[in-house]
């Protein structure tokens, strides 16, 4: 299950920057294997800490110029985004309890 | 109560920890012994090195090669067929004393075996350059096939000169406009078919004798700084991006304050064997081998380690039988 949602370079502004609750983004693609791992564990927290956090997901082959504005060159590259600024970057796929202790501020019951 | 909970409480005949070649090939000859093994694969680290590897054209019985993740996937449904028990979670500590090992963890369930494996691997090595973390994720990598992608048409640079330093560049090159390999000594230690592929390929250069001393960049790298490795003058290397590929260091934090440990940093075990310096604990893989580190050396190791269980669990029966027969 997850409620993560899809997000391309046109939408981020309104779905991410513009977002009042925080936004934990993950930009990733297909051919990515480490992206394959983290990306069940980022659906896990968008349902548990639903309350508290969004949790979207950007394609970067076919949405480049987010991941190019934030000089992504590594994925699975997970940002968390608060009031439209970065708060948090974790790159490299991570186990769950990483995030929740990396961001426990915002993933906390 | 879960099953996972109702399960904690039994005490197994043996956990795997770890997921690639090696913990693998223990779960298959543990399983097919009749042990019932306990894998935990990693939420994250399933599968090991050879899951961010392309092309493997090494291991035995695979003709025109086989992708890294597709050989993991084929040894993780092998070990399923005969009733290894696979869990993608991370262990979190280890208790290894005693005749019951308990095995810890990430989301705080307990779990408990006669016999441990540890196949834990491997991690990347880091140039240890501080410039190197700050702008990890933004031109510094160390997985080509994860982030070739973002380098199209640019000069990049490689760094190390064993096979996987050959793979990653030969792999850029369909990204890159140049690849420049940087080595610390004249000649590769990569295996000739590598080497040569290397060598004669249009796109890549050599920096020989050369050693990162610096990675340049503001927000993003643009570009490093070598120290000849002969001479010790520097000089600067215009590029955008850099793989790390210098090797690897032994996987041993789980482990390290109780088994002893090599001078390399291996899990030390007694001669040919798995046996670790505490009883009923094995290992197996890259974590034990500093020399070789091949998938299919890894696997050997790992039905190593799945023999020394059974003898392990068979003599441990023993006592027991004899009490009975008195």
């Amino acid at each position: 299950m997850s409620n993560a949602r899809d997000v391309t370079d046109a939408q981020f502004t309104d779905e991410v920057l513009l977002s009042n609750k925080p936004v934990i983004v993950d930009f990733w693609a297909e051919w990515c294997g480490p992206c394959r791992k983290v990306s069940p564990i980022l659906d896990d927290i968008s349902v548990e800490y639903s309350d508290k956090v969004d949790v979207v997901k950007v394609n970067v082959d076919d949405n480049p110029n987010i991941a190019a504005e934030y000089g992504i060159t590594s994925i699975p590259a997970v940002y968390l985004f608060e009031k439209g600024k970065v708060t948090g970057t974790v790159i490299g796929a991570r186990p769950k309890q990483y995030f929740e202790k990396e961001w426990s501020e915002v993933l906390s019951k | 109560m879960s099953t996972a909970d109702s399960n904690a409480a039994e005490v197994r005949d043996v956990i795997i920890v770890g997921s690639g070649p090696a913990g693998y090939t223990t779960a298959i000859y543990t399983a097919r012994a009749n042990l019932q093994p306990l894998i935990f694969a990693g939420s994250v680290t399933a599968g090991g090195e050879l899951m961010n590897t392309t092309e493997v054209e090494n291991f035995p019985g695979f003709p025109d090669g086989i992708q890294g993740p597709e050989l993991m996937d084929k040894l993780e449904q092998q070990a399923a067929k005969f009733g290894a028990q696979i869990e993608f979670e991370d262990v979190a500590s280890v208790d290894l004393e005693g005749d019951v090992k308990r095995v810890v963890l990430g989301n705080g369930e307990e779990h408990f075996a006669r016999t441990v494996v540890i196949a834990t691997g491997s991690a990347y090595r880091e140039l240890g350059l501080p410039n190197e973390k700050r702008l990890s994720g933004h031109g510094v990598s160390w997985c080509a096939t994860c982030d070739g992608f973002f380098f199209k048409d640019q000069d990049i640079a490689v760094i190390g000169g064993g096979d996987s330093a050959m793979e990653e560049a030969l792999f850029l090159t369909k990204f890159a406009r140049s690849v420049t390999v940087v080595h610390r000594r004249d000649s590769l230690r990569a295996s000739k078919i590598m080497a040569d592929r290397a060598l004669t390929h249009e796109k890549i250069r050599f920096a020989w004798n050369s050693e990162v001393s610096d990675v340049i960049g503001e927000d993003k790298v643009t570009g490093l700084v070598l120290r000849n490795t002969v001479d010790g003058s520097k000089s600067e290397l215009a590029v955008t991006g850099v793989f790390v590929a210098i090797g690897n260091d032994p996987r041993t934090d789980l482990v390290k304050d109780v088994l002893a440990i090599t001078p390399e940093g291996t899990i030390a075990v007694e001669g040919r064997t798995s046996r670790t310096s505490v009883p009923g604990v094995f290992a197996a893989g890259d974590v034990v081998d500093p020399t070789y580190r091949q998938a299919i050396t890894a696997a050997g190791s790992g039905c190593v380690a799945a023999l020394d269980v059974e003898h392990y669990l068979a003599n441990l029966e023993l006592p027991s039988l004899a009490a009975q027969q008195a």
